[in-house]
C-alpha cells in the first residue's frame, strides 16, 4: 500500500485498513459495535486507521479476512506502518465505537460485541507495547471517525450530537 | 451468504415467489388488524454485497429505523427490516392512523409499533415458507436501533455468525395504505446450510 500523497479524505471500508503520510485524513463512516484503531506517529507523521468487526479470529474456523478481527488486524497495520517508515515506539493510539446500537436485547444473548472489540483491542496494543492516548468508546450511538495525519486529531462525528475532538 | 453465484434463475424465482407469497400475507395481517386496504408492491429480490446495500438506502450515516428478530429452527439466521426516517415517520403514521406528516421523532409508542411491523412481517414470512416447505423456524422478540445505517447493520452482520459472507439476500418492497406508500427494505441472513435446506424442501436442487 502506497502512502497517499492527495489532500482528500481516504476512506476505510467495514473490516479494512489504510496508512497514509500527511497532508489528509483518514476516515471510517457509521461504527456501531465495530471500533476503529487509529495509529500516528508523531514525527513522521504517518498515521493508520483499521476498522475492527469483532475481537477474536479464534472464534471462527474459517478466515478470509484478517483485518476484521482486532488480533490479527492490530499487528497487520503496525507491521504496514512500520514498513512505511513509521517508528512503532513512536505509535499514539486511540480507539473510537464499541457501541451497543439495540435495545430490546436479551443480556443473555451475549449481543455486546462492542464490548469485546474494545477490550480485545486494548489488549493487543497493550501486548505490542502501544500507547492508548484517548478513547470514545461505548454507548449506544453510531460514530463516524476522521485521523487528521497532520496533527493526530480524531474527529469524531455522532447524528444529533456536536462534533468532539480527541 | 456463502457463494449466490452458484444460485440459478430457478433459485432466485423461488426466493422471489416465497417473498411474494410471504408479502401477501403479511399484508393480509396488517389490514386486519388496521381495518384498512393494505397494499405490497411486487418485491425486488437479490444477493448483494453489504457495500452495495448501504448505497442502495442511501450512504453509511443514513438515519434508518431498524427492527432485527433471530431466527431459531431449521433455518437459523437473522431478519432485518430498515426503514430510512421519512419512510419510518410515514409508517408510524400509517399505523396508527394519523395523518401524513404527524409523526417527526420517535417515542416508546413509536418504537413499538415498529417493532410490531417486523413481528408481523417476520411471522407472516415463517408461515408462508411453514405452509410450502414443513420447515420449522421459531423467531425471537425483535431488537430496534434509529441510528447510522453502517453502525447498525454492520452490528447486526457480526452477530449473524457469518462474518465472512459478503452477501446477504436483500428484499425492496413498499407498503401502502389507501394512497400512502412507504418504502422498505427486508434482509434475510442466513447460513449456507439453511438456505440450502430450504431449496430442498421447495423441490430444487440446492
Amino acid at each position: 500500500m502506497q502512502p497517499a500523497n492527495n489532500i482528500e479524505d481516504i476512506h476505510i471500508g467495514i473490516g479494512e485498513y489504510k496508512v497514509a503520510r500527511s497532508p489528509g485524513r483518514l476516515v471510517t463512516l457509521g461504527l456501531g459495535s465495530c471500533v476503529g484503531v487509529s495509529l500516528w506517529d508523531p514525527l513522521s507523521k504517518i498515521g493508520g486507521l483499521l476498522h475492527v468487526m469483532l475481537p477474536n479470529s479464534r472464534d471462527f474456523t474459517k478466515i478470509n479476512k484478517k483485518e476484521k478481527y482486532a488480533d490479527l488486524g492490530i499487528p497487520l497495520i503496525v507491521k504496514d506502518m512500520v514498513r512505511q517508515g513509521a517508528d512503532r515506539n513512536r505509535l499514539q493510539a486511540k480507539l473510537v465505537g464499541g457501541a451497543q446500537m439495540f435495545t430490546g436485547v436479551d443480556k443473555k444473548q451475549l449481543f455486546n460485541i462492542g464490548e469485546r472489540n474494545v477490550e480485545v483491542s486494548r489488549k493487543v496494543l497493550k501486548e505490542l507495547s502501544i500507547h492508548i492516548v484517548s478513547e470514545d468508546v461505548g454507548g449506544n450511538k453510531g460514530r463516524t471517525m476522521y485521523l487528521n495525519l497532520a496533527t493526530g486529531e480524531v474527529l469524531i462525528k455522532t447524528l444529533g450530537k456536536n462534533l468532539k475532538v480527541i | 451468504m456463502g457463494e449466490p453465484s452458484n444460485l440459478s434463475e430457478l433459485h432466485m424465482d423461488a426466493l422471489r415467489e416465497i417473498s411474494n407469497i410471504g408479502l401477501g400475507h403479511a399484508a393480509t395481517s396488517l389490514a386486519e388488524m388496521l381495518d384498512s386496504k393494505i397494499g405490497i408492491g411486487v418485491p425486488q429480490t437479490d444477493f448483494i454485497s453489504f457495500e452495495k446495500v448501504i448505497e442502495i438506502i442511501g450512504g453509511y450515516e443514513e438515519l434508518v429505523s431498524c427492527v432485527s428478530l433471530k431466527l431459531e429452527g431449521d433455518i437459523k439466521g437473522i431478519v432485518l427490516y430498515i426503514f430510512n426516517e421519512t419512510s419510518t415517520y410515514s409508517l408510524v403514521d400509517m399505523l396508527m392512523g394519523l395523518e401524513d406528516g404527524t409523526t417527526s421523532e420517535l417515542d416508546d409508542i413509536a418504537t413499538s409499533t415498529i417493532n410490531e411491523i417486523g413481528n408481523i412481517l417476520t411471522g407472516s414470512f415463517i408461515s408462508a415458507i411453514g405452509n410450502f416447505t414443513n420447515l420449522k423456524v421459531f423467531p425471537s422478540t425483535p431488537i430496534f436501533a434509529f441510528d447510522m445505517l453502517a453502525a447498525v447493520f454492520t452490528s447486526l452482520i457480526i452477530v449473524s455468525d457469518q462474518p465472512e459472507g459478503d452477501n446477504v439476500l436483500i428484499i425492496e418492497t413498499e407498503i401502502f395504505r389507501d394512497d400512502k406508500k412507504v418504502n422498505g427494505y427486508f434482509f434475510l441472513l442466513s447460513e449456507p446450510a439453511s438456505i440450502k435446506k430450504l431449496f430442498v424442501a421447495l423441490g430444487i436442487d440446492a
